[in-house]
């Protein structure tokens, strides 16, 4: 049987998220109850959780988190890290042994920055050339694959269901601003580990419900632009598709959606003339990063979240308020369980991105 | 008398019982098959001259009439078939290059028929066009992706030039000449109807047209006939046509039969002189002339109108685009050897260059991994015969298509291919006054309108149920197709997956 990777594996899933605006502290147990509410929403073969503000303690350092096939790998592995960075401190990632979480990889974490002369020399800049050493370790390194390179983030993700690897990752021991889950629902494959969402890359992670009708289309354009999608997965070509739009293009969030979720040309063709040059330009300049088929997205983000559904809102996703808190969330029910009392509940149209700032990504 | 090598290849059938010896096949036949001998009272065919257009057929009031192959047979050999012993008999007589028309009849390999569509099952839902929106307007030309802002941050929205479609099919080169005015006026209102494009060939552009320039492009071939400043400012693009996939490696061939009165002055030639165009354009011998006419091209129409430069599929044709794509050029245009014409020389048309479905997978992919797929949008074109067909093409990579055989089939072409003759009894690769008035523009295009209108719909039925709802989200979608009875070599060209897999 092909794993991950050598086949592309329809899922269906279901996700969640919770932030804070004003950049509190929130108990990574936390999104954990909310995700478990979901529970049938998932099989078993893929759960993960991405966690903004999670390492203060090492912030200016790029926190890698790694899974390895065996020694061999991390001998590899380690060997390219240690010629491109400094690494200021490495160690196994906490985990706790339960039941129903088996056949893990070796998983580590190091915390880099690039060494300044291998950076001078590649005259990029620090992203660039971090994003670029991840995309060769995953589609070089045999047996060793990065699942989380950002700075005061991280990912944790692994195959079973999403409130095991929670407890599994013992994710209670950890606190951030923001937090995103996934549950997952492949359809035909016995799972692995690195599939698992969200998929990240620098301080981006993506997590996603849906089956995207555009997928090569959009993959093999963004290969274009130095990116390699070796799990061929939707979400990890979508978090290739926002970095390039938001990193390298610098457009903004709005704009970007505007570009993945593009308005019918009948809506545009209808807006004020301004507007609709803007707009015709992005489809038209972008035209291959639309995105068709159902999805609905969470991109987390140093200081913020975006929640984003496809044009058609071919999947479900709610929004509630509370306070300082805004919680995402495929299923009202998985909100409500950790607030009961909301000050406001909606639903984001199709196309409409909604996007949450918080202070907790401030320097 | 010389002994006759040729034996007729069809057989004129006449139901006796029916025919009333009206004389209308007679009238109808510029070929001169049918006469009415009175000493008999009845109708007579010289089979010999019968080029099976079915225009007789068609028309015969009392469907007295029928076309058959003739089960004349040499005697039988795998080797020597009837086809290639006449050609020799032909040589043997004339001392000429035999010359043909259309695309190839030979039995090549058609890719189209053995790449399958995906469909929606479950895990994403399709998508239903008689209910949802679904999107085929296309914009053709050079993407820039370098993102500018004004001081208010606001985004530059200059591009350079773009033609927008409504529909990702455009009528491909075919000159006045080498098919009538009512074949062009047809093509020109269509194309204006359905909010695409006609192309002139490289026969100019009749001043009746010109009010048709938003919905035309220009062409300018290596005998620039018809070239001069109004005419390329008259379209919204200009095609520079390097090659054509029915004849790869030569030019144009209009027969002197065809240049008469306004075809004469529109291509500003002599009438009756024979039009062949240089095989090379005597400006061009390499890649840096190219780039130098394309911008000669630009400069002339201050660079409002994008570029096409149109080559002939042939072996080296990812590197020839590669070269294209950094010329300046906006757009490519790629004909498979499939291809129709008006005249070829038949060896060239049978032999030379290869299908376009293998040429597109190529190109598209070399573009992509040099990174400049953004530089250019390729047209396909070279035997588009469906909207299966187009859907296939842009799935392997094209932006659109460009057809012309189906056109003229729409206008009543039976695929008799005997352009060259000028005798074409329906109306349309002629210049006779009294064939062309067969065509009635007002019906052809309508016929066209429909024709494309048909194949958006079928478009828009297959991409919903891929669960795709704009045109661009298939571009390129190799996923999207599988291969049915292929090599693996065939399909990792084609960069497709076997059914199954």
């Amino acid at each position: 049987m092909q794993r991950e990777g050598q086949i592309r594996i329809p899922a269906g899933c279901s996700i969640s998220g919770v932030i804070s605006r004003s950049g509190q502290g929130i108990c990574g147990s936390e999104i954990v109850r909310s995700i478990a509410t979901m529970h049938d929403r998932s099989n078993g073969l893929g759960g993960g959780f991405a966690g903004y503000g999670i390492y203060p303690q090492y912030k200016d350092y790029y926190a890698f988190h790694i899974f390895y096939d065996d020694t061999a790998a991390r001998k590899a592995c380690e060997d390219f890290l240690e010629e491109h960075f400094d690494i200021v401190n490495l160690s196994k990632i906490p985990t706790r042994k339960i039941p129903a979480i088996t056949s893990e990889p070796m998983i580590w974490r190091y915390f880099v920055r690039p060494l300044h002369t291998k950076l001078e020399s590649s005259q990029l800049d620090e992203q660039e050339f971090t994003s670029q050493c991840v995309i060769r370790i995953n589609s070089g390194i045999e047996g060793a694959f990065v699942f989380s390179s950002g700075k005061n983030m991280g990912v944790f993700k692994a195959v079973g269901y999403p409130e095991d690897v929670g407890e599994f990752y013992r994710l209670e021991e950890y606190e951030g601003y923001c937090w995103t889950a996934h549950g997952r629902y492949p359809t035909n494959t016995p799972g692995w580990w690195g599939g698992a969402h969200p998929f990240a890359l620098l301080d981006l992670s993506v997590v996603h419900n849906g089956e995207i009708s555009s997928y090569d289309a959009n993959r093999r354009w963004i290969e274009m632009y130095g990116y390699k999608c070796t799990l061929l997965t939707d979400t990890e070509v979508i978090t290739y598709i926002i970095d390039f739009l938001v990193r390298k293009k610098k457009l903004t969030l709005e704009e970007t959606a505007s570009v993945i979720a593009a308005p019918f040309w009948s809506t545009i063709d209808r807006m004020p003339e301004e507007q609709k040059k803007q707009l015709t330009y992005l489809r038209g300049m972008f035209a291959s990063l639309l995105i068709t088929g159902p999805f609905s997205i969470l991109v987390g983000f140093t200081g913020g979240l975006m929640a984003l559904n496809d044009r058609l809102k071919l999947r479900s996703m709610v929004i509630g308020e509370k306070g300082d808190r805004v919680y995402i969330s495929s299923e009202e029910c998985a909100i409500r369980v950790l607030e009961p009392e909301l000050d406001k509940l909606w639903s984001p149209k199709g196309g409409q991105p909604v996007i949450i700032t918080s202070k907790g990504g401030e320097a | 008398m010389a002994i006759n090598f040729f034996p007729a290849e069809y057989e004129v059938i006449r139901n006796a019982d029916r025919c009333i010896a009206c004389r209308v096949c007679e009238r109808q036949c510029a070929n001169e098959v049918h006469h009415y001998d009175a000493d008999l009272q009845k109708m007579i065919s010289d089979e010999t001259k019968c080029v099976c257009c079915h225009r007789c057929v068609s028309l015969c009031p009392t469907r007295a009439l029928k076309i058959v192959k003739s089960d004349n047979t040499f005697k039988e050999n795998a080797n020597w078939q009837a086809q290639t012993i006449t050609e020799v008999y032909r040589q043997a007589g004339s001392g000429g290059v035999l010359l043909s028309s259309m695309g190839t009849p030979k039995g090549y390999p058609v890719y189209w028929d053995k790449l399958l569509i995906n469909a929606s099952q479950v895990t994403n839902p399709s998508i239903d066009p008689l209910r949802e929106p679904m999107e085929t307007r296309i914009f053709l030309g050079r993407k820039n992706d370098q993102i500018r802002r004004d001081s208010r941050g606001n985004l530059i929205t200059d591009v350079p030039p773009q033609l927008q479609l409504n529909v990702p099919i455009l009528f491909s080169a075919m000159s006045y000449g080498s098919i009538s005015y009512n074949a062009h006026e047809s093509l020109a209102r269509a194309a204006q109807a359905l909010g695409t494009l006609y192309n002139t060939g490289e026969g100019g552009l009749h001043e009746d047209f010109y009010k048709y320039g938003a919905n035309t492009i220009v062409q300018v071939a290596s005998g620039r006939f018809g070239v001069h400043k109004d005419y390329l400012q008259a379209g919204a693009a200009i095609e520079i046509k390097m090659g054509q996939g029915a004849k790869p490696g030569i030019g144009g061939h209009l027969p002197g039969a065809k240049i008469v009165g306004d075809v004469s002055r529109t291509r500003m030639i002599p009438e009756g002189s024979d039009a062949i165009s240089p095989a090379p354009h005597h400006d061009i011998y390499s890649i840096e002339d190219l780039h130098q006419l394309v911008h000669s091209l630009k400069e002339a129409t201050h660079y409002q109108k994008p570029v096409i430069v149109k080559i002939a599929a042939v072996h080296n044709v990812a590197a020839i685009a590669s070269g294209i794509a950094r010329s300046g050029a906006d757009i490519i245009a790629i004909d498979g050897f499939r291809g129709g014409t008006g005249a070829a020389p038949t060896r060239i048309r049978d032999n030379v260059g290869i299908p376009i479905e293998l040429a597109l997978a190529a190109v598209d992919q070399r573009l992509r991994e040099e990174g400049i797929r953004n530089n250019v949008s390729l047209i396909v074109g070279g035997s588009i015969r469906s909207s299966a067909d187009v859907v296939k093409a842009i799935c392997l990579g094209a932006d659109a298509v460009y057809i012309a055989t189906a056109a003229l089939l729409a206008l009543g072409c039976h695929l008799c291919r005997t352009c060259q003759a000028g005798k074409c009894n329906w109306g349309i690769a002629t210049q006779r006054p009294e064939l062309v008035k067969r065509l009635n523009p007002e019906i052809g295009y309508q016929r066209l309108v429909n024709l494309v209108t048909a194949w958006n719909h079928e478009i828009m039925e297959m991409m919903g149920g891929m669960g795709i709802n704009s045109i661009e989200s298939m571009r390129g979608n190799r996923l999207m197709l599988r291969g049915i009875g292929l090599t693996d070599r065939e399909l990792a060209i084609l960069g497709v997956k076997h059914a199954g897999e």
